[in-house]
């Protein structure tokens, strides 16, 4: 297919109907139909436990589909996991470079994995670390980084692609209001300069406001409702906020971890942990 | 700049919705594996010393001792000579068996899901590491080679049989690297891996000719140096480097056989560590 065929094609960057996933007894997707267009800044919210994770990694190939189907950019996931994964780039929660690299070496790696032409390599690494502001530190060792400049590293390792999806998985958490706000500023200065489609979870809903085109709220597994900000808020009065919304559709508060799986609650722990 | 480099993401990856043919992959991704080995090796050389003690005393004070006593039949081969290739494969073994603890903390560290993310089929990644750690184990057993030299081993200087036995290190080491990650991806913990890695070194390493030579084990020993890999690893570095009657092809074909299967083990069970 050439570029211009592809552009044309109005297809949804991701497109999900009637996902179910279970572990065990329990349903950590259940029934969840959803599309991401292109171009979008897409957020899907929720507490810890909601299903957002793994509705992820059913759409990045990491977890195989159970029940119903999942298709990026009209690919399945299931039939063709390699050319999905392609056109993502993947950040997931917890803070995961290799610290014995250097931060050049970090993206370096994955342009390789990504089968980046050895011709561009050079230069497109070095475009994402700058693209990230870590141009002057990318010789030095991951390990000495701030958890910031980790999160920028690991956004620069994903960009190296150029991905059409860039999938963000909790990419503020633990880290400091500074520190958040230069990521948010990098995805919102790319998104201006390439239109790259974002799909992102998080449970900042402030962030959420500012930042999303559209959000999903997600709870239990479900999505309780869908839309802009602004259409969600709207019809619950003038002043109300994302928060609003997610208590007045699930009953339930964001901060309400009780749900949230033991593990993701202890990955979370140990991200903010290592951020200090 | 910036914009040049990142721009038109969807036309680009349009492009190459394939990637490269899936049998340039496997090379590729061995070489990017064995360079990001070479790289973190590059930044921290202290475990090449830490590692290189053991091998060493063995040489040293077991080599010596027993080169001086001769209790072990080893015919016209002086029992130094006879033993350096035996602890060049012992100090491969070492490093290759715990390597799966490298993919564990990968996976605690979330890498591994990074890399699983990648078109990267499960086979490649795996024997991209299992190459990775036999690059690994190839500069570790570089500095045993200068020592056993130093101490007067009778080492060939034939390129050709030095090369067959960069290439045997390298498979040796790529076989029990696949081993350690299937445990691993059984196991899944840390801890575990280190407890069933220090329980198999030593009966791997003592139900092999590395010390002694086959004829003189009872016959129970017997039956597990031939299932043993490192058994026909240490035979054909001896043939190679000083000089024995080896079984060559055979030894080959063992070691080619045991990556194969290794690498089909630990690429099945490589998604239960990335849950």
């Amino acid at each position: 297919m050439t570029a211009a065929a592809f552009e044309e094609q109005p297809l949804a960057a991701v497109s999900c109907r009637g996902v179910r996933h279970r572990f065990g007894d329990h349903a950590a997707v259940d029934g969840v139909d959803l599309t991401v267009g292109r171009g979008e800044v897409f957020g899907l919210l929720g507490p810890n436990g909601a299903g957002k994770t793994t509705l992820i990694r059913l759409m990045n190939t990491l977890l195989p589909l159970q029940e119903g189907s999942v298709s990026v950019f009209g690919r399945d996931v299931s039939r063709s996991p390699m050319a999905v994964r392609r056109l993502l780039g993947y950040v997931p929660q917890q803070l995961s470079i290799e610290a014995a690299l250097t931060g050049r070496e970090n993206v370096m790696w994955f342009a390789r994995l990504f089968d980046v032409p050895r011709a561009e390599r050079r230069a497109r690494v070095d475009g994402a670390l700058e693209a990230m502001a870590l141009t002057d530190a990318a010789g030095r060792l991951a390990g000495t980084y701030s958890g910031g400049m980790v999160r920028r590293l690991e956004l620069a390792q994903a960009l190296v692609n150029r991905p059409a999806l860039l999938v963000l998985d909790e990419p503020t958490i633990g880290l400091d209001p500074i520190a958040r706000d230069g990521v948010w500023e990098r995805v919102e200065e790319l998104r201006g300069e390439t239109g790259m489609t974002v799909l992102l979870t998080t449970h900042y809903m402030e962030e959420a406001e500012a930042l999303c085109d559209r959000v999903a709220l997600m709870h239990l597994g479900r999505i309780r409702a869908e839309g802009t900000p602004d259409e969600l808020t709207a019809a619950l009065g003038p002043d109300a906020t994302l928060e609003d919304v997610f208590r007045h559709s699930t009953g339930g508060s964001l901060d309400d971890d009780s749900k949230g799986g033991l593990r993701e609650i202890r990955r979370t722990r140990r991200t903010a942990r290592r951020l200090g | 700049m910036r914009s040049a480099v990142l721009a038109a993401p969807r036309a680009a990856s349009a492009d190459g919705f394939g990637g490269p043919a899936l049998w340039r992959r496997y090379p590729s991704r061995v070489g990017t594996f064995c360079l990001v080995e070479l790289q973190k090796l590059s930044h921290d050389r202290t475990e090449l010393f830490t590692r290189a003690v053991q091998p060493i005393l063995w040489l040293i004070v077991f080599g010596e001792t027993f080169n001086r006593i001769h209790a072990i039949p080893t015919g016209h081969l002086r029992y130094l000579d006879f033993l350096a290739p035996g602890i060049i494969a012992q100090s491969g073994l070492f490093i290759a068996i715990f390597y799966g603890i490298q993919i564990i903390w990968e996976r605690d560290a979330g890498v591994l899901t990074k890399l699983l993310a990648t078109p990267t089929p499960r086979s490649a990644l795996i024997f991209g590491k299992a190459f990775a750690a036999g690059i690994r184990a190839l500069a570790q057993v570089i500095v045993v080679l200068v020592v056993s030299v130093l101490l007067g081993v009778a080492l060939t200087y034939n390129p050709l049989h030095i090369l067959g036995a960069i290439a045997i290190v390298t498979l040796g080491a790529a076989f029990f690297s696949c081993l350690s990650m299937t445990i691993a991806g059984i196991v899944l913990k840390r801890d575990r891996l280190m407890g069933i890695g220090q329980m198999i070194t030593m009966p791997l390493f003592f139900a092999s000719n590395a010390l002694y030579p086959v004829k003189v084990m009872p016959g129970w020993v017997r039956v597990l140096s031939k299932v043993n890999p490192l058994s026909y690893e240490v035979d054909a570095l001896r043939g190679l480097l000083v000089g024995t009657s080896a079984n060559l092809w055979l030894d080959f074909g063992v070691l080619l056989l045991a990556v194969a299967v290794g690498v089909t083990a630990a690429s099945s069970l490589i998604d239960r560590l990335s849950r």
